[in-house]
Formats: C-alpha cells, structure tokens, sequence
C-alpha cells in the first residue's frame, strides 16, 4: 500500500475553490427571478400584541406579499420540541411568527417579500404593530423567585425544567469529608458569530411538486425532516441542501427557526424562488446564543485533597423557549467532575426561561461553564488546603488503570452511560507543567513582583464528550469512468475539512490520491441518513462510517481484481489507483475495475467494451448479474457508537496583569490536548486553535448585554467584542493520541476541545497574579478590565 | 390578504429606487450598468456582477470580510454605494490568482499553512493583504506587525496564528521576506 494518509498533514481539498472566490455560499447561488424576506421583530422584550396593521407595507412599490401569524395557515403553530426530555413539563417553543406575544427582542413578528432586500427593509418599517408592554426580569437568579414576572404564566417562577442526576452515594460521602469547599461562580452569555449569518433560499418545482431548500445549516436531514412533516409532503419530495457554510458552531444545528419554514412556504405560495439572507444585527437578537450559568458547587475532600464528592446546583438560562431540551444543561451537568475521579455526585440543575434569545447549544455546549466551575474549585480547595494547583489535581486525576470509567447514573446528552473511555490525564498534567515551566515560574514570579509587575499562571483541566450517536453512514462508489471515489455521508461542514479528513480515510483503503476522492455531504439528494453536525462528531461518527464502507468496497475491488488479474486476492494490492500484483507489475486501473463489475450492454468507452455482452470475459450461460450481486463497485455502511468518546486536555497560561489599565497580557499559553488518534493533524491543531479564540473571547471580551428591560445594547460587531488577530495570543499545542476503544479508528472529537478551558485557565493565572496585590477572586467570565478593577478594589 | 389574493396579480420584477449608471474597471473590464442610487458596492459586485468571492459579514463596516481593492487600496464593499466607485478601478477576489488559473503566492500560503477553515472571511482578508503587499511600503513581518496587518478582518474559524504563517509565508514567495 502507499504511504498512509491517516495521520498525515493533507493539505486541504476545498481550498482551491474557497481561495479563489468560487466558494457557494447560499446567497452566492444564483436563483434567477428571486425574491428577497425581511422580518419585522419585536422591539419588546415580553409584550401583548392587539394588532397588527400590515396595509401600507403591501402597498409599497416592490412589495410581494407580507406575512403574519394569520396568513401562514398550517406553518401558525408552535415549532417542534427537538430533544424532548421528562425533566421538562409543557415545553414552549415559539412560533414562525408571533400570535398574541412576544418574548424577547428579536422575535419574528411579520415577514415581508419584495423584489430586494433594500424594498423588503422600508417594507418591514411600514409594518405598524400595537404592543401593551409586560414587566420583565433579567436577571438569572432573581427570575426564579416567587416575585419575578413570568416569561410564560405556564411557568412558575420562570422553570423550564427540573433535574437531578447522583453518581454514587453522595449523602453518605458529604458526612465523611474533612474538608469542604464551596464557589459560586457564573459564565455569561455569549454568541456563535459565525463570520456567515444564517441563510435560507427555496425554490419550488411546482410540475414535480418538489422543494429544494439551500440552507446554510449544521443539520440538513434534519430540516428536511421538519419541512417534510410542517408542511406534509413526502420526505422525497423536499431536498435540503447545505452548501457552502461560513462557520456553524452550534447556532445553526438548530432548526427549524422561523425563516427555515416561512422561506419554503414563501417560495409555493408566490411561485418563485425566495431567498433571506440574515443580517448581523438579526443573528444577534434572531439566532439562538448560550452560556449563562451560575454554578454552586461544593466539593467535599479530605484532608489530603482527595475529593470525595461532588454537589453542584445550577441555574442555566435557556432565553424565552427551549427548543433543543436540556442538552445544553445536561452537557454540563454530566461533565462536571471533569476528569477526576470524584465517585459521588449529586448534581441539580434548574433551566430558566427569561425573556431573551431563545438558548441552545454554541461551540463547548456547557463543558465551558461545568470546566470552569469544578477547575475555579479546584483551585479553591488547593489554595485552602495549602497545596500545590497541579498536585491539588494529580491527586484526583483518573488514572490510566483506571479507564474506562463509568460515572454510573450520569447520563450525557445522547441517553447514554457517562464513560470515560480512555486517556493519560497524569501524563498530560505533566506535560502541562513541564511547557508552560512551573519549576521556574516561581523565581519569574518573584522577579516581577519586584518590579512590581503582576505575573500569575493559571491551570485548568477538561474533559470534553464526543462523538455522540445515534448514528452516522457512509456511501462510497468507485466511478467507473474516471476511477475516482465518490463517498458520501449525511453530515455536513461549516469548515472542518471533512472532505479531507474522510478522503484520507477512504485513500487508505483504496489506494487512490487523496484529491481523487470527492467526499459530497449535506445534501440529502445524495445521501439521506444521519443526523447532524454537532457536539464534535463528524470523524468519529460519519468518519468511522466511511471507513467501514470503505473497508467493503476495498474488498470488492480485490475479488474483482484478482479475477480479472487471474490472481490470488491475497497478492492483489490497491495503489495509485491501481490494483497490482505484489512484485510485479501486472496492474488493472479502478476505472477499468469498476467497469467491469457493471455488465454493459452499452460501450461507452474502450473500456467499456470489456464489460459487453459478446465480450470474451462475458457469460452466456446465465445472468451476468448473479442473484444477489449488485453492479460496479459501491457500498453503505453506518457506524452507531455506544457511547460518547471522551477527549480532554490540560491548558495552562501565564498571565500578567497591568494594575493600572486592568488589562490582560498572556505572555504565555500552552495547550496538552489528546483527540486519540489524529487522521490530520493540521487540521487538528486548526481545531484547537479556532476553539482557543472562541475561548479567549468568552474569557476576556464577550457578553451578550441586555438592559433591564431585555434591550440587547450591543448587538453589532462594534460593541460586542470578537477578538481580531491583535486579541488572540500565540498558543502552544502538544498532543497525546491516546486512541478511543469504541471506534475502529480509536479517534475522538476534537471541534469544542479549544474552547472549554480559557476561561477557567485565565481565571486562575489572574487570580494568581494578583494574590501579592490583595487576593482579588475571579469568579465570573468574561473578566473585563472593569471587573478586574472592581475585584482590586474590593479586595 | 388571502392566500390568493396576490397571485391574481403580476408580481412585481424591480423596485421603484431612482437608478443611475456607473462605469467602472472590475478586475481589468469595463463595466457599465444601470443600478438602483443606494445598492452596496457589496451587493453590486455579488448580484449585478455576479462576483460571489466578496462576502458580506456584517454589513457595518467592523468583519472585512466584504474588503476589494478600489484604486489600489483595501476599501469596505459594505460601506460603499456603488455609485460612488463609478471611475474607480475594483479589484476583487476573483482577480487574485494567476492568469492560468493557478493559485497566487498568497492563496499557496493561506493553503500551505491551513489558514482558513470555512473559507467565508478569507477573500476579504486576502484583498485586505494583497493591498499591503501591492501598495510598495515595507511589510512588517514581526508577529505583531502582521497581526496588525490583518487587525481589519473578523476571523471566527482560524484563531489567526495560521493566517499570520501565510502572510510570512506568502511574503517569502513572493520575495518580499
């Protein structure tokens, strides 16, 4: 065989295109006749509606039709619950276009269609609706008490659900400890901000009664899904293609939001193609957001810092409905002892309605707000203790005898066991210290602080749930023409390199170039089973998927081959598009392979002609397709895992704080990350980058402001702070590769690993820093510089 | 209105904006078209043109991802009219690689060194560089000066450390290193 592509730094397949501006974005396909949406939105944060008066805005020149809740006909219903989950009584999810209320600022209240966006905009402004504002409370902990305002009257004290998991025998284990800590600690909200909005077009073919729908979406099947039964047409009937996708990271796995079923019903009822393309401002009162939770955790200890058990009660906001269930909640709840061994666990969790963007999963789904909650108490109990950060974690680090490791009773977010199946979480811990230079910090510390420089160094540890279920497939086809590989799988990417990272996979077993393998997903004209792009799956679940399918068809092609090579299969080797002989140099192309399965009637080329009927190879004593044989060489296969796979790293940082500016200097950031086995390290390490600036982003910059009123008052990329390149500090990865026992690749997913311990690592580096100045605790994400100050002064 | 009631009518096919021509030079031609007075140079070069590699970030003016050269410098297609670019000469995206098609230096370095994941932020960000290179003043190629090079353009992918390699990169082959 060649040399192996798993593992090697491919470079990327899609790039060509992307760089040279011939990427397709959805609004970049050309819809000839298109018609163009815009939504008029709540400008109240909970409001009655009594009336709407939408007359002058469909007099407006260049104006289609305008739409609300009472000419949508069967689309004027509530959205579907998408992860339904017993904790939660009487769901809400909201509807396409609001009826009676509204429920945060934001919410789709009218649409108009018009020749241009620019028509569709004024349009929206002529729109005149009259709301009677209700009272409304923000704040997280105060929404849960008895005299807060609901955001549903359903929904007493604003509790969307109620849930409790225990590991082990927690009570018993509390009355044991000798030492207890307690931290309260809170994440606030932040935002995907995907580069690209998010984006719908839809055209229907009215003589077939087909609808196709470009959607710039994490979950095609998915949308297909919802359409087909919103709407009731046949599955086949509705095609869902995610093109090219401007970045995901969560906001666009859920579906369907209002535009994703008011675009399609648009584009039936006027006949024409209708296109909406979101605006920034629209993604950042339109599109859902996640992170506010407030942790209070206690971890109980003995003297030693072992810890013994584990109580964490939180609050997760889940904004004005919970369409995507408790996964986000749940994600954290299940992954909050981290990787510690910690054997009892009671954990609570209350998700929140408050009248805001509606709540689901963004880039780290929880794992960001349970890392930094377990690794801030951490930290706490060390420093009570008097130990060392990093001796305070060897203590209660899994160790490697020790995997897989069943937090029995916890269940994560795909319904299954919480089992942590592999890792080296000392080695990594050693690593850590050894990059980011512990033995030496102390001296450097001292150093400083006698220039009066602050210099701290910070440490956190994560565990990250991957490759979740139920289940992903593959389709590989070997082109009889050209002998290149098409595969297929029901995910899509927003980014990722999948066509890369999957045609490594497949250029393995079948010996062809890594260019020479067309991976096409996210359009369910081409395969239509799966599930989704979400919580880092696609390499584990669709990438094990086409490996498997792979393996199949490499098996048909040595039969073939080794048939039509009059050889012994064992002998045939697949390389350089070839099957050859070992040692000789007998050879047979996979074009020629795979025409030769097909039988012909037909000669298309001169190849071909091998696989006619009155060619000599051919049979006439019976059907040249044997009962049970299919043509050429293609197969599908699926992989279901039984479990997530769980990745974990450890990030350490020094930090110095300027006393005067309050600012944040990272002078140093060193990242120890195991994905198991990597099929491509650049784009691994791609990964973990792109995660790492998300996550000095939640660290240091943005939150999601509202007023008390539930106005958002930075909703634009001036106000609302995504670092530039001048934000992100240089980082420092090494990996392990510790493989998975779950997959046949032993990968694991790598998408949220980035992004889950910034926060708590530049906590603790701040926090160190300023221990000679005060003792200022941090506590809270983002640490701007006026919360660094308050801190100093309050110390 | 019912269901209906709007399909008893023609739909209408354009807006009643006042238009007005422009002439310009898109990536060597010359263009003359008729458009609406407030369309985006953006939205021009996208829908009039069919020019698809500018993306539209934020439309405000703050992600770059919509950056196209006009008259030799980097300039916000977002914050433009394109009535305000008649004369001007507007490079774009689709102007980068070599005549035959190949990759330029700058889009060998972003491939090289995986400098760009999802590809949306990437030709603004590779115009916004292509200005600095073209425009003949040094380029500063300390990790702070290139992070200050591209400190005009959103990137919510990469985390930036490999845009930085492809700038130096690109510089090395294009013998500006």
């Amino acid at each position: 065989m060649s040399t192996r592509k798993f593992g090697a730094p491919i470079k990327r397949n899609i790039d060509p295109r992307l760089l040279t501006g011939k990427g397709a974005f959805t609004d970049d396909i050309n819809l000839p006749g298109a018609l163009h949406a815009a939504f008029l939105r709540s400008p109240f944060a909970r409001a009655r509606i009594k009336g709407i008066d939408v007359s002058a805005a469909e007099q407006a020149a260049g104006v289609v039709a305008v739409y609300t809740c009472d000419n949508i006909g069967h689309l004027d219903i509530e959205l579907p619950l998408l992860i339904p989950h017993p904790s939660m009584t009487d769901a809400r999810t909201q509807r396409p276009l609001a009826r009676d209320d509204v429920y945060y600022v934001g919410q789709t209240v009218a649409m108009v269609v018009a020749v241009d966006r620019y028509v569709a905009e004024d349009a929206v402004n002529l729109i005149d609706v009259d709301y009677e504002p209700l009272e409304v409370e923000l704040d997280l902990e105060s929404a849960v008490g008895d005299a807060a305002p609901l955001v549903h009257p359903t929904h007493p004290n604003n509790i969307a659900a109620d849930f409790t998991q225990v590991c082990g025998n927690p009570e018993a284990a509390f009355a044991e400890a000798e030492h207890v800590t307690r931290i309260k600690i809170q994440v606030d909200r932040s935002t995907a901000a995907a580069m690209e909005c998010r984006t719908v077009a839809a055209r229907y073919d009215s003589v077939r009664g087909e609808l196709t729908v470009w959607d710039g979406t994490q979950a095609p099947l998915g949308v297909r899904g919802g359409l087909a039964s919103i709407f009731g047409f046949d599955e086949d009937k509705v095609r869902v293609i995610a093109p090219d996708v401007g970045g995901g990271f969560g906001q666009k796995v859920m579906f369907p939001y209002p535009d994703e079923l008011l675009v399609p019903h648009a584009a039936i009822q006027l006949g024409r193609p209708v296109k909406y393309i979101e605006d920034r401002r629209e993604n950042f009162i339109g599109s859902n957001q996640e992170r506010t939770q407030i942790h209070e955790i206690e971890l109980f200890a003995r003297k030693n810092g072992e810890v013994i058990a584990l109580r964490d009660n939180f609050l997760h906001d889940t904004g004005a409905f919970i369409p995507y269930g408790i996964a986000v909640a749940q994600v954290a709840s299940t992954s909050i002892a981290g990787p510690y061994r910690i054997p009892n666990i009671h954990v609570r969790f209350r998700a929140v309605y408050t009248p805001t963007v509606p709540v689901t999963p963004y880039r780290g789904c929880g794992r960001p707000q349970s890392c930094f909650a377990i690794e801030r108490a951490m930290d706490q109990l060390a420093e009570e203790l008097g130990l060392d950060r990093f001796e305070v974690r060897r203590r209660n680090l899994i160790r490697d005898e020790d995997f897989p490791y069943t937090r029995e009773g916890l269940l994560f977010a795909d319904g299954l066991r919480v089992k942590l199946d592999s890792g080296q979480y000392h080695k990594a811990l050693d690593m850590a210290r050894e990059a980011i230079g512990w033995d030496a910090f102390a001296a450097d510390q001292a150093a400083a602080l006698k220039d009066g420089k602050a210099l701290g160094l910070g440490l956190a540890y994560y565990v990250e749930g991957t490759g979740l279920g139920p289940y992903e497939g593959g389709h590989v086809k070997i082109h009889p023409i050209t002998g290149k590989v098409y595969v297929n799988t029901g995910l899509t990417s927003q980014g990722q390199g999948h066509d890369t990272v999957f045609a490594q996979i497949v250029s393995d077993q079948l010996g062809v170039a890594v260019e020479d393998v067309i991976v096409v997903e996210g359009d369910t004209g081409t395969f239509e089973w799966g599930v989704a792009t979400f919580a880092s799956r696609a390499a584990v679940v669709s990438g094990n998927a086409i490996h498997k399918t792979a393996m199949k068809v490499r098996e048909q092609t040595i039969k073939a081959a080794a048939n039509m090579l009059e050889a012994d299969p064992a002998d045939i080797e697949l390389r350089d598009g070839h099957a050859v002989i070992a040692g000789t140099d007998r050879k047979v192309s996979l074009a020629a392979i795979a025409t030769a399965t097909n039988p012909l009637r037909y000669a298309f080329n001169s190849a071909a002609q091998a696989a006619t009927q009155f060619a000599p190879a051919s049979r006439h004593d019976g059907p040249p397709l044997i009962d049970g044989q299919h043509p050429g060489l293609e197969a599908t296969d699926y992989f279901s895992p039984e479990c997530a796979t769980w990745a974990y790293g450890v990030h350490a940082a020094i930090v110095e704080v300027d006393r005067d500016t309050c600012s944040v200097e990272v002078k140093k950031y060193v990242c120890i990350h195991d994905c198991g086995n990597m099929i491509n390290p650049v784009i691994v390490d791609g990964q973990v980058m792109g995660g790492f600036a998300q996550g000095i982003g939640g660290a240091l910059y943005e939150r999601i402001e509202y007023d008390r009123e539930g106005n958002p008052t930075n909703a634009n990329f001036v106000d609302f702070l995504i670092p530039y390149a001048t934000e992100v500090p240089n980082i420092e990865i090494a990996h392990l590769e510790t493989p998975s026992p779950l997959n046949p690749l032993g990968v694991k997913g790598v998408g949220e690993a980035g992004c889950i311990a910034v926060g708590a690592t530049l906590a603790s580096g701040i926090e160190d820093a300023l221990k000679p100045f005060g003792g200022a605790k941090f506590h809270q994400t983002p640490i701007t510089p006026s919360m660094i100050f308050a801190a100093m002064s309050n110390a | 209105m019912s269901s209906h009631e709007h399909l008893d009518r023609a739909l209408p096919d354009t807006s009643a904006d006042p238009r007005a021509e422009v002439s310009l030079t898109v990536n060597g031609h010359a263009v003359t078209r008729e458009v609406s007075t407030r369309m985006l140079l953006s939205d021009f070069l996208r829908h009039g043109l069919r020019l698809t590699g500018t993306h539209v970030g934020c439309e405000h003016g703050v992600c770059g991802a919509c950056t196209v050269m006009i008259d030799g410098r980097s300039a916000r297609s977002c914050l433009t009219l394109a009535v305000q670019a008649d004369g001007a000469d507007v490079r774009t995206i689709e102007s980068e690689a070599n005549d035959d098609g190949s990759l330029s230096a700058l889009q060998q370095a972003f491939q090289e060194c995986h400098g760009l994941q999802c590809g949306y932020c990437t030709p603004g960000m590779i115009m916004n560089i292509r200005s600095h290179f073209d425009s003949g003043e040094p380029l500063d190629l300390s990790d702070a000066g290139i992070r200050e090079l591209i400190s005009g353009n959103l990137c919510r992918c990469t985390g930036y450390a490999n845009i930085v390699k492809a700038v130096r990169r690109a510089a090395e082959l294009a013998g500006r290193a």
